[in-house]
């Protein structure tokens, strides 16, 4: 136990191994990229390497199963030499013409960064050549891999995207949501939740349809769905906007610049899974609709009903021991959630090392956190390892904990991001009461199987 | 409709009247959605399989992060390549440089996993920063006593071409000074197979039951020690020549090892790899076995394909991979089962293996070099095809539209090579071709009705 018992490891204190060993994060384009597919007609364009785009496309082609077109500025040797701004605006110009796109999202690359390309100058070039009226709204974020996750990158074209669209204008009533990164099912459910409370938000990034849309009658070259460019202006003169997740706090986010310039107040609430955390989403939301709404009656017959599986569950999930790793803000919403049914989430990892996940994950935690560990900035090896100690009943996150799962014999409920092993990652709902229900029922079917699979006698009744 | 830019317009042919003009072997045009990858790429995918060997990726996560575990290559033994290793450059190391980190990532992986070899794959940023990945690597390699070799793979510099080369050169490096177990008189290198889905076992055991000996396989399934034997084999057999052409060319150089090119999917390109070996060795006690392993094959297989022709007899095919050679043998497999293909593609594909293309496939066969979704789509409707060939990013192309598909790219799980993989691929075509689900799909009823109103109209026209 001896590397266990060290003090729990923070971002700023020394990482298990030099190298990372099987990443648990993925690079901050590809989360700009994702944000930037939840803008309606919007074509993402990575300023890098033809590498960077594809890589990223098959990555989350793998787990969406739907086309992901993002373009590249695709950098030759003579482009890391020169810069690449001829590169930069010959792709504006090609995607204008052939995906005719309202938004363009450029999402930066650490090689155009460290070359010291000036985005935002050649596209004040791009749009003074282009005929008047003709240039798409471009959209530039600033995301070299060597700088945070995708989850960096993915706020980061967040606020980009505020930054350069919102305006301000009298206050509208309207909710803005920004939902962290979850899935399109999650954003489909958050909507009608709103909408349920008479709220009328504007969510962004919404990918609910354009990653997880119907099957076609003609080709679209970019998929229907997003969220309308006009909503996203009026993002400015919102009651509020209600960010999810605990670790995004702070300045950067798009909330903080609504507030700092619209003075549009910000509302930071956890990724509502579990009823505490749900329980609290709702109070938010119920404070900023219109009429003060109570939480609709649907909702509470589905918190009842989870209350009373709860009931019905706890005896085969109490005292168990998880380990949960993802995107922080994931992570510590499901610590929050295992928290209130009785596991111990005894390892809590995330690839990211955004400072405060520790204390996050201990914020959620109300039956004590002396047992838990909390490791920022870890990597898949890493949390083998700590598995190998620990011995978890059951291990909690995305496929790519398959491998360790495999390996030591431990259970894995695949939830998050990605899901490149199985269909349907894109439909798993993990938010509010009803995404709550599905996560209970899985985790607990999950350890009853696991006993039962294991069990020399096969009752067949639990 | 969608506009073909003006500067695509010289890689796609249709084939007919007009003159043959295709350009290719270009870099791949801004803002074009190209399903080419990097230089990197075709580094790392050409030496993944090696599975004794450290993969560290030198630079930021994301190279790493997207190619772990991302290929269907198989080992018999350790598994070393489906572990990801990054030196996860961060800003500070971007600023003051990376050597460091790089020697520490090294050696201690080296020191955990005690692997036969390391390689290093410099990334967009290595060069940029001036990190001395040549020193570090000799360092290294003086102080573990193992081959530390650097992967020139800037990301930037150049194609996935210059990748393969690359990989080559690295490979290329391992060779000789090795000499242990005996190397018989028929012995061969297998190039360019790499072992997917245990592709390179269905191979490996022709060769077995033909009497010739397998020195190496570069990489499927892939160990450090027979990579550095590799020179003493007699002939070097190069499937993929796209990647490996540029090695076998180095090794005839040095060691005067003759290649041939060859491809082991589909029947009678299977059948002509194994006789090419043999005639190259021209001993008839190898020839006998060969003409015999093939006849039983044959026989083995034939009437099972001849059943899915039945079914399968008259439908459309589009193909888009990423090496020409391979491309070619699709569009003959295809005929066996009654199959047209009416568009093929490669991400890679040289002057030479177009017009080849263009050789083998019908009128009005459209031929295109580095195409993007937006044309892909747009063919695929054009040509009203009822199945696409092709990997991971084209999949959702056709599943959007209706239209069957079968994985023939390097995360396959299913063996297609050999004859063995030819009755794959056609239950693989047939079990996507003749689904009942495409009955929903939108598409297949807005094209069955455009097909209708042109039937009218000719009818119309007729009368």
């Amino acid at each position: 136990m001896s590397r266990m018992e060290e003090p729990l490891y923070n971002g700023s204190e020394p990482r298990l191994s030099v190298s990372t060993r099987n990443a648990c994060k993925l690079c901050a384009p590809l989360g700009a990229s994702i944000a930037f597919r939840g803008i309606e007609n919007c074509i993402p364009l990575v300023h890098g390497s033809q590498g960077c785009s594809t890589y990223i496309r098959r990555y989350v082609i793998s787990h969406f199963k739907e086309p992901v077109d993002i373009a590249s500025s695709n950098f030759s040797e003579s482009s890391a030499i020169f810069g690449g701004g001829e590169n930069l605006k010959k792709a504006l110009d090609n995607l204008v013409r052939q995906y005719g796109p309202e938004v363009i999202g450029i999402a930066t690359t650490c090689l155009s960064e460290t070359i010291g390309d000036d985005v935002g100058l050649y596209v004040d070039e791009y749009r003074r050549s282009a005929r008047p009226g003709a240039a798409p709204v471009i959209v530039h974020a600033s995301t070299p891999s060597y700088r945070g996750t995708h989850m960096e990158g993915y706020h980061e074209a967040v606020r980009a995207v505020v930054k350069a669209m919102a305006e301000k204008g009298s206050c509208n009533g309207t909710v803005n949501i920004i939902p962290g990164f979850l899935s399109p099912e999650d954003l489909r459910h958050l909507k009608e939740v709103c909408s349920d409370f008479g709220v009328v938000s504007t969510m962004l990034p919404d990918y609910s349809e354009t990653l997880d849309g119907e099957s076609w009658d003609r080709y679209q070259k970019l998929s229907a769905g997003g969220t309308p460019v006009d909503a996203i202006r009026k993002m400015g003169s919102a009651v509020g906007t209600i960010q999810l997740g605990r670790t995004c706090e702070g300045t950067g986010s798009a909330a903080a610049w609504l507030d700092e310039h619209f003075g549009v107040p910000p509302l930071i609430t956890g990724i509502p899974i579990g009823i505490r955390e749900t329980d609290r989403f709702f109070a938010v939301l119920s404070s900023l609709s219109p009429l003060k709404t109570k939480t609709p009656g649907k909702y509470e017959k589905e918190r009842g009903r989870l209350v009373d599986a709860y009931i019905d569950g706890h005896k085969y999930v109490f005292g168990k021991r998880a380990v949960l790793y993802g995107e922080a803000d994931f992570v510590v919403a499901m610590a929050s959630f295992l928290d209130e049914i009785g596991v111990v989430p005894v390892f809590c990892a995330t690839g990211a090392h955004p400072g405060g996940f520790r204390s996050a994950v201990l914020s959620v935690l109300e039956n004590g956190g002396e047992n838990v560990l909390a490791l920022e900035d870890g990597d898949f090896v890493g949390i083998l390892e700590a598995c190998e100690e620990l011995k978890p009943d059951i291990v909690i996150g995305s496929s790519k904990g398959y491998f360790l799962s495999r390996r030591l014999g431990i259970p894995l409920v695949r939830a998050g991001f990605p899901i490149h092993d199985r269909i349907g990652g894109q439909r798993i709902l993990h938010v509010c009461y009803r995404g709550t229900q599905q996560l209970f029922d899985r985790v607990v079917n999950t350890l009853i199987e696991a006993g039962q699979n294991a069990s020399p006698v096969g009752y067949s009744y639990i | 409709m969608i506009e073909i830019l003006d500067e695509r317009k010289s890689q796609i042919y249709e084939k007919g009247s007009q003159t043959f003009e295709l350009s290719c072997d270009k870099a791949s045009l801004a803002g074009s959605v190209s399903q080419r990858a990097c230089v990197f790429c075709g580094s790392r995918v050409v030496l993944y399989p090696i599975a004794d060997a450290v993969h560290l990726v030198h630079g930021p996560i994301g190279c790493a992060a997207y190619t772990w575990d991302i290929r269907g290559s198989l080992s018999s033994g350790p598994e070393l390549h489906r572990l990801s290793f990054s030196t996860d450059l961060r800003e500070t190391e971007v600023i003051y440089g990376g050597e460091e980190k790089l020697y520490a990532s090294l050696t201690e992986l080296i020191d955990t996993y005690r692997p036969k070899a390391a390689f290093v794959y410099a990334t967009c940023i290595v060069g940029l920063i001036g990190d001395d990945v040549q020193s570090v690597c000799a360092r290294v390699e003086k102080e573990q006593g193992i081959p530390v070799v650097p992967v020139h793979s800037e990301g930037f510099r150049g194609t996935k071409k210059d990748g393969y080369r690359a990989a080559c050169e690295a490979l290329f490096r391992l060779m000789g000074n090795e000499d242990g177990g005996s190397v018989g008189p028929f012995g061969i290198n297998i190039l360019g197979d790499f072992n997917l889905a245990g592709e390179t076992w269905i191979i490996k055991e022709y060769y077995r039951q033909m009497g010739v000996d397998v020195v190496s396989c570069m990489t499927g399934d892939g160990r450090v020690d027979e990579i550095r034997r590799s020179y003493r084999a007699s002939l070097n057999v190069v499937q993929c020549s796209g990647s490996m052409t540029h090695l076998a060319r180095m090794m005839e150089q040095a060691y005067g090892i003759p290649f041939k090119r060859v491809s082991y999917f589909g029947i009678e390109d299977t059948a002509e790899a194994l006789y090419m070996v043999a005639r190259h060795f021209d001993d008839p006690g190898v020839i006998d076995r060969t003409e015999e392993l093939v006849r039983s094959e044959v026989n083995r297989i034939y009437p099972a394909i001849r059943e899915y022709r039945t079914a399968l007899e008259g439908k459309k095919a589009g193909i888009y991979v990423g090496g020409s050679f391979k491309a070619f043998s699709l569009v003959k497999a295809l005929r066996h089962l009654g199959i047209a293909t009416v568009i093929v593609g490669s991400q890679t594909g040289n002057r030479e293996d177009y017009e080849y293309l263009r050789e083998i496939c019908a009128e009005g066969t459209i031929i295109v070099d580095d195409t993007n979704p937006l044309e892909l789509s747009q063919f695929m409707m054009e040509k009203n095809v009822d199945l696409l060939i092709g990997g991971v990013k084209e999949r959702p192309i056709a599943y959007k539209m209706g239209i069957g598909f079968c994985d023939h790219n390097h995360e396959r799980k299913l063996a297609l090579a050999g004859f063995e993989g030819m009755l794959n691929f056609c239950r693989e075509v047939y079990s996507s071709v003749m689904s009942p689900v495409w009955k929903f799909s939108p598409a297949r009823h807005r094209q069955a009705q455009l097909g209708r109103a042109c039937d009218e109209q000719d009818g119309r026209a007729a009368v």
